[in-house]
């Protein structure tokens, strides 16, 4: 066994070190029942006691045999998975920033207070939204919030029978489950042949218990809807709201705006669009924008400033403004989550605002495009593509007719590019194109690696028509093989457990 | 496979057998085919009055969800306890040990509602 | 800026997608071009960018000062070696380990915090995180409200207000009602009146916070727990100070199904708020209704022992409208972070943990409550937190407070009017004798001085 090749196991924390091998972190505390009365205290803590190197070197080998953007190239449509500035990761964990407490007074948190509110202007101006709220955690939680607006708000009007949502068949997951959490009924559209919404189909759902549209722009097929002001057009005529589901936002900053399009309500993935590290499945944060007549309805609390009574002239525009959380907003949803906002993102948000600037964040958007076409047409070469045509900041292809002719499907060669060294794209998804796959190169990708993806892609396609079972196999490089997920949810395993060993 | 003579069927793709006032149900190959290795199947509770047709339950597989209806409708009177330690049953042997189900049938008349095999035949192709 | 795309770079690859420029490639309707310059900070170099910053947090005066501040939220300390791990490049740029083979390492951590979470709530099965406490509480909820369909929920006036208002803002969306049920004189929870309430056999749960809001230990007494279960109602315990769990009875021991909860106290920086990390863990029996992803342990197909993501078609993804949540994101990377506090304390260390609190805290209430003009408000014994009444607007005292640089606590009276002359206070492990005599010091100078003025 090398020591440099992870090996195939590593024991759980639970199954290392011994019973009173602590680290002195703190003080030998006194016995519990010094404080409190047994009966109010557990019998026993069955935890392990381990060595702080032994722990280290547990979570370096865990590390070793996980690979993130750092490692490798990383297509995951829909994802956004772009290089994460480190200066970001520095900013968040200034100590003034990393030992704040949500509940110091708004005086002494000015600096947070600042960051927040630059933040939300900025998003504003960049989406064309009248004001952002800060506070949901995630994109499918600020989809809840725009959900839950949209009902309040028609609660407000007496329009009480709009209670149907219109989602797209391409859309994402998170929509129709959003929708639901809200008692909304889910029609869903399909896409016409060119992969969009059509305007005279959509018009066909429209009517007086139309509450709210669900769109993403460019959709999940990276095709940017075209008649997009029609359809926010009809859906207006007929008095519902249109959503915009910003998970795609990496495709349009700087170049064309929501709001210009004519949407109310939108999200933002600052995980995705604005460079946080995703962290193996979040932290994200995920903020709400809103057009002028929904303002009022945004999650709580908000950053209000007020100019300076000893006004500064030096500094930037917002050096001279005095900031608080309001918390006062009678016609607001209330509050969506403990505290204000997944305040350490958001500085990373406004690290990566101030990195590029507006011409930076419009030409990141436009590089982005760039590579996903440059990839596209190379793919195209030797993958079905099911829209031949401009895409944005991604695109999808089918295995369909490969599979056909060989038996290697999406999955297969998805498994396939594990063994060299990048991670799959997307697979499965939008549902309406058969074995699909999903890629998104990003920005931050040279033309060298594209490149290399595109020949690895290619030696993999050759690879199916020469010797199918070996993609059937992949992948071989990995730590494991093809997991089995039949096993694992009928005989859910969700815990270690002493006597299981 | 060919479908079993003996049984009837729903557009929904479960099967029923029917003996005296007592329906057995269950899901036909051609559903557990489509949806895989299924790995649980939400039944209904014992006593509980169903509807023909009713949407009573759900048959998951790994990366599948389907709503279970019933064929028929009734009191459920037993359902097949085997199925939490061994949801495999169902692929393995959807007309067999793999069954979800019995009713004590309400209403006899709602047979004709249903698909004979060779009907049903027609509607279970790729 | 980082891309590194070449000016050369950038003609080649236009040239092969066949266009003339990155202006083509974006081309839109022009009804839907810019409408308005945009408004946006300028682009500044790095070194510059840093300054910035470095300017914003030094106005943040308030991580600085002697704090008292709790009430769902705890200054602990985290050993620099979380950091170190936790900020390595793999684990911090890895998506979701959808692709489980390049993913155990991640996926292990995932289970290792599942298996913490169940041996420190005494629960069978937890989930691999949800956004914060709050949102456990409200997705908690909506677990019970999905396993016996009854559409109303009992919560007690001790859960943190914070979490009673988000879980309103969700019942909102799913029409559902919410009652409450009042706090004793003793600080805990009126069982009395949660009995009566139940009796009706109309919630699906019932919620009650244990170190309650007011930091007492709260929970369903045995003649509670059996009205409970005979309505039929889902008992959900919440747990918003996670230390607690090293040192007190676990909520299984008191018949909890489902408890919910903020792990932050596990080694997550306080940053005015987020990212914290939730937690969902519950009997076996709701297994099917728990939300969010879950690693199982498996094998590979040549039998090795290998973790996945499991029981997916609960999730947004597959099963769409009719999910147990909408949630996708989660907070992987606190709950990673967790893990390593947790395996780095150990059973010792926490315990340790867990005493230094309760010694501290009685501490200061202690020296606090031997001022004259102020009060423990309440009897019931206490894990990190207790309240004082000051017998008095608690505005000025905490303003004299903090113009001594110290956070004396959070006001009562910004949630509950009848308290609004308490401070709630919370001392941990951080906090000093010194700190403790300098809050005491000024108390007496600061109440002494209303007490005149009265």
């Amino acid at each position: 066994m090398s020591t440099l090749t992870p090996d195939s196991t590593q024991p759980l924390i639970f199954e290392l070190g011994q019973e009173g091998r602590a680290n002195r972190y703190v003080e030998t505390g006194k016995p519990l029942d010094a404080f409190l009365p047994s009966s109010l205290l557990r019998s026993e803590l069955p935890l392990p006691d381990n060595s702080e190197l032994d722990v280290v070197r547990h979570f370096t080998k865990l590390s070793q045999r996980t690979f993130g953007i750092d490692l490798g190239f990383y297509p995951l449509g829909s994802c956004t998975m772009k290089y994460n500035p480190r200066v970001n990761d520095a900013m968040a964990s200034l100590p003034q920033f990393r030992d704040l407490h949500p509940y110091a007074p708004d005086d002494m948190a000015q600096g947070a207070l600042q960051v927040m509110y630059e933040l939300e202007r900025n998003l504003a101006s960049l989406f064309g939204m009248a004001a952002f709220s800060l506070n949901p955690s995630a994109g499918a939680h600020a989809e809840l919030a725009a959900l839950l607006i949209a009902k309040k708000y028609y609660k407000e009007r007496g329009e009480i029978r709009r209670d149907k949502v219109i989602v797209p068949d391409t859309a994402h997951g998170t929509n129709p489950a959003s929708a639901a959490m809200c008692g909304f009924k889910v029609i869903s559209l399909p896409s016409d042949e060119r992969g969009r919404v059509s305007v005279e189909e959509i018009k066909k759902v429209l009517g007086p218990d139309t509450a709210v549209c669900m769109m993403t722009n460019p959709n999940t097929l990276g095709l940017f809807e075209d008649h997009i002001h029609e359809i926010t057009a009809a859906v207006h005529a007929a008095g519902g709201l249109m959503y915009y589901d910003g998970a795609n936002a990496n495709a349009i900053m700087g170049n064309v705006r929501p709001g210009d399009m004519g949407f109310d309500l939108m999200h933002l993935n600052l995980h995705k669009t604005f460079t946080i590290p995703h962290g193996g499945g979040g932290a994200g944060h995920g903020p709400i924008g809103v057009a002028a007549h929904l303002v009022d309805y945004l999650p709580t609390p908000l950053v209000v400033a007020t100019p300076k009574s000893n006004g500064d002239a030096m500094g930037s525009p917002s050096d001279r403004l005095t900031f608080a959380l309001d918390f006062d907003r009678p016609k607001s949803i209330g509050p969506m989550r403990s505290f204000w906002s997944n305040f350490a993102h958001a500085v990373r948000a406004l690290a990566y605002i101030y990195s590029n600037g507006a011409e930076g964040l419009a030409k990141v958007s436009q590089l982005a495009v760039l590579n996903a076409n440059y990839v596209r047409v190379k793919v195209a070469e030797f993958l079905e593509a099911p829209y031949p045509e401009i895409c944005r900041h991604e695109f999808v292809v089918s295995a369909q007719t490969l599979k056909k002719a060989t038996g290697v499907r999406a999955l297969d060669i998805a498994k396939a590019l594990l063994d060299h060294g990048m991670m799959a794209p997307t697979v499965y998804f939008p549902l309406l194109v058969p074995e699909c796959l999903m890629i998104e190169p990003t920005e931050t990708e040279s033309k060298e690696t594209l490149d290399r993806f595109v020949e690895v892609l290619r030696g993999i396609v050759q690879t199916a028509q020469s010797d199918p079972q070996q993609l059937f196999d992949a992948p071989v490089t990995t730590v494991v093989g093809r997991v089995d997920e039949t096993r694992a949810a009928r005989q859910p395993n969700l815990r270690w457990e002493a006597q299981r060993g | 496979m060919a479908q079993p003579a003996d049984l009837l069927y729903s557009k929904e793709h479960e099967w029923v057998k029917i003996d005296g006032d007592v329906a057995t149900v269950g899901i036909t190959d051609y559903a557990q085919n489509s949806l895989g290795d299924i790995v649980y199947v939400e039944l209904p509770k014992v006593g509980k009055k169903i509807d023909q047709f009713g949407n009573i339950g759900v048959v998951e597989s790994v990366k599948a969800v389907s709503d279970l209806f019933t064929p028929i409708g009734g009191e459920v009177i037993e359902v097949n306890a085997g199925l939490d330690a061994d949801p495999a049953a169902v692929n393995r042997e959807p007309y067999g040990a793999g069954w979800l189900f019995k009713v004590k049938v309400a209403d006899p008349s709602q047979k004709s509602n249903l698909l004979s095999p060779s009907d049903y035949e027609a509607i279970a192709v790729d | 800026m980082y891309t590194p795309h070449t000016e050369r770079d950038i003609r080649e690859m236009l040239e092969a997608i066949g266009v003339s420029s990155l202006e083509e490639l974006l081309r839109v309707p022009a009804a839907v071009a810019l409408k308005a310059e945009l408004d946006i900070v300028p682009a500044l170099p790095e070194y510059q960018l840093a300054r910035r910053f470095e300017h914003f947090a030094r106005k943040n005066t308030g991580a600085d000062a002697i704090s008292f501040l709790g009430a769902g939220a705890y200054r602990h300390y985290a050993p620099p070696a979380i950091a170190s791990l936790a900020m390595r490049g793999e684990f911090l740029t890895a998506y979701t380990p959808y692709q489980a083979e390049v993913s155990q390492g991640y996926l292990q951590a995932i289970y290792e915090w599942q298996s913490y979470i169940c041996l420190l709530t005494g629960m069978d099965i937890a989930n691999a995180s949800v956004y914060d406490g709050a949102t456990a509480l409200a997705e908690g909820s909506i677990m019970a409200i999905n396993a016996n369909g009854r559409r109303k929920l009992l919560v007690s006036r001790a859960v943190d207000p914070n979490y009673r208002a988000v879980l309103k803002t969700y019942c909102d969306g799913l029409d559902v009602e919410i009652d409450e049920i009042a706090v004793r004189a003793d600080g805990t929870t009126d069982l009395d009146a949660l009995e009566a309430a139940v009796a009706s056999r109309t919630y699906a749960a019932v919620a009650l916070q244990s170190p309650n809001f007011f930091g007492a230990v709260d929970g369903l007494s045995p003649s509670a727990r059996d009205a409970v279960e005979a309505s039929g109602t889902v008992p959900i315990t919440v747990v918003s100070e996670a230390l607690s769990l090293a040192a007190l009875a676990t909520p299984a021991s008191w018949g909890a199904q489902i408890v919910v909860g903020e792990a932050q106290s596990f080694g997550v920086a306080l940053a005015y708020g987020g990212p914290y990390v939730g937690f969902i863990a519950s009997t076996e029996e709701h297994m099917r209704r728990i939300p969010g992803r879950l690693v199982g342990k498996s094998v590979d197909k040549e039998g090795r022992p290998a973790y996945v993501l499991t029981l997916q078609a609960r999730e947004q993804h597959i099963r769409r409208e009719r999910a147990t949540s909408n949630i996708c994101t989660n907070q992987a990377h606190c709950a990673l972070i967790a893990t390593m506090y947790l395996s780095l304390m150990g059973k010792t260390g926490l315990r340790d943990v867990a005493a230094l609190n309760l010694e501290r805290s009685r501490e200061a209430a202690t020296a606090v409550s031997s001022i004259e003009g102020i009060d423990l408000k309440f009897t019931a014994p206490f894990f990190n937190e207790f309240v004082i009444d000051v017998h008095q607007d608690t505005a000025p005292v905490l303003a004299a407070l903090k113009a001594r640089g110290i956070l004396g606590g959070v006001d009562l009276g910004r949630f509950y009017p009848e308290y609004a002359t308490c401070i709630l206070v919370a001392a941990t492990e951080l906090t000093t004798t010194a700190d403790i005599a300098a809050l005491a010091a000024s108390l007496q100078e600061v109440v002494h001085v209303h007490a005149h003025a009265r």
